[in-house]
């Protein structure tokens, strides 16, 4: 499955001992564009892509992409549907190398037997040197070349953040799911990921979907933004249209009138 | 210090890259090869016994080091492949068959174990497999049938291809075969995606899942290999000790293993080899211990479980990657003489870790 399908969310609720962390969410994501969830703090956006990497399970509600029915999978066949994803405070393995890293990444295109591991046959060394030429493609894309080698526990957080999301597109996704790509980096760093998600977007034709709390960039790079609060959907449109909507202005500023 | 020029992807799955590794490495083993030359034979005894626990080590690694998760019943695999083989030998099965029967069976164990086990964290997979370990020992108590009971069972004499090996140095030469196999073998692994993903369960389960894999199975998988690979050298050590008794297999033996690979190092194959060194001179500076202590503490019965514990809480302290770490500091030190500095090796972890989830 090369082609980027369409993502649609049907009424999808989750509850944690009576607490509605999202409450009939319903949205879809077109192939191809880049959709932006925006929201307070605790309104239930990571939520979201933890009931689509199926790290959570709904109570109720559907989430299907293109035709295949994602809460038939367990968590980790969702990659193989062709959805990726980074955490919002970074989950690498750090006693691990940057390679080690992005090797892993390429796991759901491996085929492993510990049998023939364990003895090195010509055949995992053969297939080894395949995952690394697509690995090396990623790491020129990302400029990550210099931290090949580093161990995770050495990087800066910045460098970390690229490191992870190189991860994630070693999976080959067609949908890419961004937890806060720009949280805790600065200005600088902020614009080179709006870069790199147009590089992404255009370049490997991966639709994107992102939490952000920083509107430049999601109004930057965003084609269509959902807003929620409490669970709950308030709005979805254009930047524009969400920034003027009154429900998403009371949300995030709390006037009335 | 030397500079790597790497020309291909294969400079990147090849062990040894630096010279200073060849030589180190061919010396080593040139060593064990002409050790029988230079050695007596209670000596070479004690040398064999040193790679058997080296193989244990290399299995608990495997599954605590590698994989991060808690084995105090490993003994239990170490006397499931000590009894298995011997059993199996003194009703006529051949040596080679035998073996491969045993590793089978202990990896079977291990999977099984891993099943129910890949479940649970911490300090709960710590109380099941503690349990798993005081119920093996038990069994082995028990079924007098099979096991002799805790009369004990005597070991079958060793032979090999109808050769038998009588002599100190034809058993350790059998050691040290298959000692560096496991450990070349046990390298093999964590240069190709099965091990990559044994480490992945290890740092983060949850990622490791996001990425595709399959965390149950991947603990599943490493709790096989590693029960196989320890009941291995549980029926090497059955030769060894040519007389097996329950209590061999007891928690101190699995506590023993653990402070193998924590004073060795966690997480590097050679911490387990080193340690297996460590445990070897143990008992030594024990025996000193002993005598230099008055006799109202050096006589106590609980003296060597006590200075296991304090072991491995020193070592945790003070030096978590344990003499691994030690050794690659002491290298590191020469490599960029006389730029080291105390610092060069602290590491900054302050970042925050994603709320875990489940």
């Amino acid at each position: 499955m090369n082609t980027p399908q369409t993502l649609s969310v049907r009424n999808l609720s989750i509850e944690f001992g009576g607490v509605h962390a999202v409450e009939d969410v319903s949205f879809d994501v077109e192939p191809g564009e880049v959709f932006a969830i925006i929201g307070p703090n605790g309104a239930g956006k990571s939520t979201i892509f933890n009931l689509i990497s199926r790290l959570y399970e709904p109570t109720a509600g559907t989430i299907h992409y293109g035709e295949q029915n994602l809460l038939e999978l367990p968590a980790h066949c969702v990659v193989h549907a062709g959805i990726g994803r980074t955490f919002q405070n970074i989950e690498l393995f750090e006693n691990a190398t940057v390679l080690q890293n992005l090797l892993v990444g390429r796991h759901c295109h491996m085929r492993t037997n510990p049998f023939s591991n364990l003895l090195f046959l010509p055949g995992v060394r053969k297939r080894e040197k395949q995952h690394r030429e697509k690995v090396e493609d990623i790491i020129d894309l990302m400029e990550i070349a210099q931290y090949r080698d580093e161990r995770i526990s050495d990087l800066s957080y910045g460098a970390r953040k690229n490191v992870e999301l190189a991860r994630a597109l070693c999976t080959e996704p067609t949908m890419l799911l961004l937890d806060e790509p720009a949280s805790g980096l600065n200005n600088e760093e902020t614009d080179d990921v709006s870069f790199w998600l147009e590089d992404i977007k255009h370049d490997l034709g991966v639709t994107l979907v992102m939490v952000e709390h920083d509107m430049n960039l999601v109004g930057q790079v965003a084609d269509r933004v959902m807003a929620i609060n409490d669970g709950k959907l308030l709005a979805i449109g254009t930047p524009d249209e969400v920034r003027e909507n009154a429900e998403v202005q009371r949300a995030y500023l709390g006037v009335t009138e | 210090m030397q500079f790597l020029f790497k020309t291909s992807y294969n400079d990147d799955i090849r062990f040894l890259a630096r010279t200073g590794e060849k030589v180190r490495v061919a010396l080593v083993i040139a060593l064990l090869l002409a050790a029988p030359l230079m050695l007596q034979d209670y000596y070479l005894t004690e040398l064999g016994l040193l790679l058997v626990y080296a193989i244990a080590g290399v299995g608990l690694m495997i599954l605590t080091g590698h994989t991060g998760q808690v084995s105090f019943g490993h003994a239990g695999f170490l006397g499931i492949g000590a009894y298995a083989h011997s059993i199996l030998m003194s009703h006529g099965v051949p040596f080679s068959l035998s073996i491969v029967l045993t590793i089978t069976l202990a990896g079977l164990v291990g999977m099984a174990i891993g099943r129910s086990a890949s479940r649970m964290h911490g300090f709960y997979l710590a109380i099941a497999t503690l349990a798993f370990g005081i119920l093996i020992e038990t069994v082995f108590g028990e079924w007098t049938g099979l096991t002799g009971g805790y009369m004990g069972l005597a070991v079958p004499a060793l032979k090999v291809f109808g050769i038998p090996l009588v002599q100190a140095w034809q058993q350790y030469y059998l050691d040290v075969v298959l000692a560096l196999l496991v450990v070349w073998g046990a390298s093999n692994l964590f240069r190709s995606p099965t091990g990559r993903s044994f480490v992945a369960v290890r740092d983060s389960e949850l990622s490791a899942r996001c990425l595709g894999v399959n965390v149950e199975w991947v603990k599943i998988q490493a709790f096989g290999v590693s029960a196989a690979i320890t009941g291995l050298a549980g029926a090497l050590l059955a030769h060894h000790l040519t007389y097996l008794a329950p209590d061999v297999f007891g928690v101190l033996e699995s506590l023993k293993l653990m402070l193998m690979i924590v004073v060795g190092g966690m997480g590097s194959i050679l911490g387990a080899v080193l340690g297996a060194i460590f445990i070897s001179i143990l008992p030594v500076a024990l025996s000193f211990l002993k005598d230099v202590l008055p006799p109202s503490i050096g006589q106590q019965a609980g003296l060597e479980p006590l200075l296991f514990g304090v072991i491995i809480v020193i070592v945790i302290v003070f030096e978590p990657l344990g003499i691994y770490g030690r050794w690659m500091k002491l290298r590191f030190f020469f490599e960029t003489f006389p730029y080291y500095r105390k610092s060069s090796f602290v590491r900054q972890k302050s970042y925050l870790k994603t709320e875990r989830m489940r």
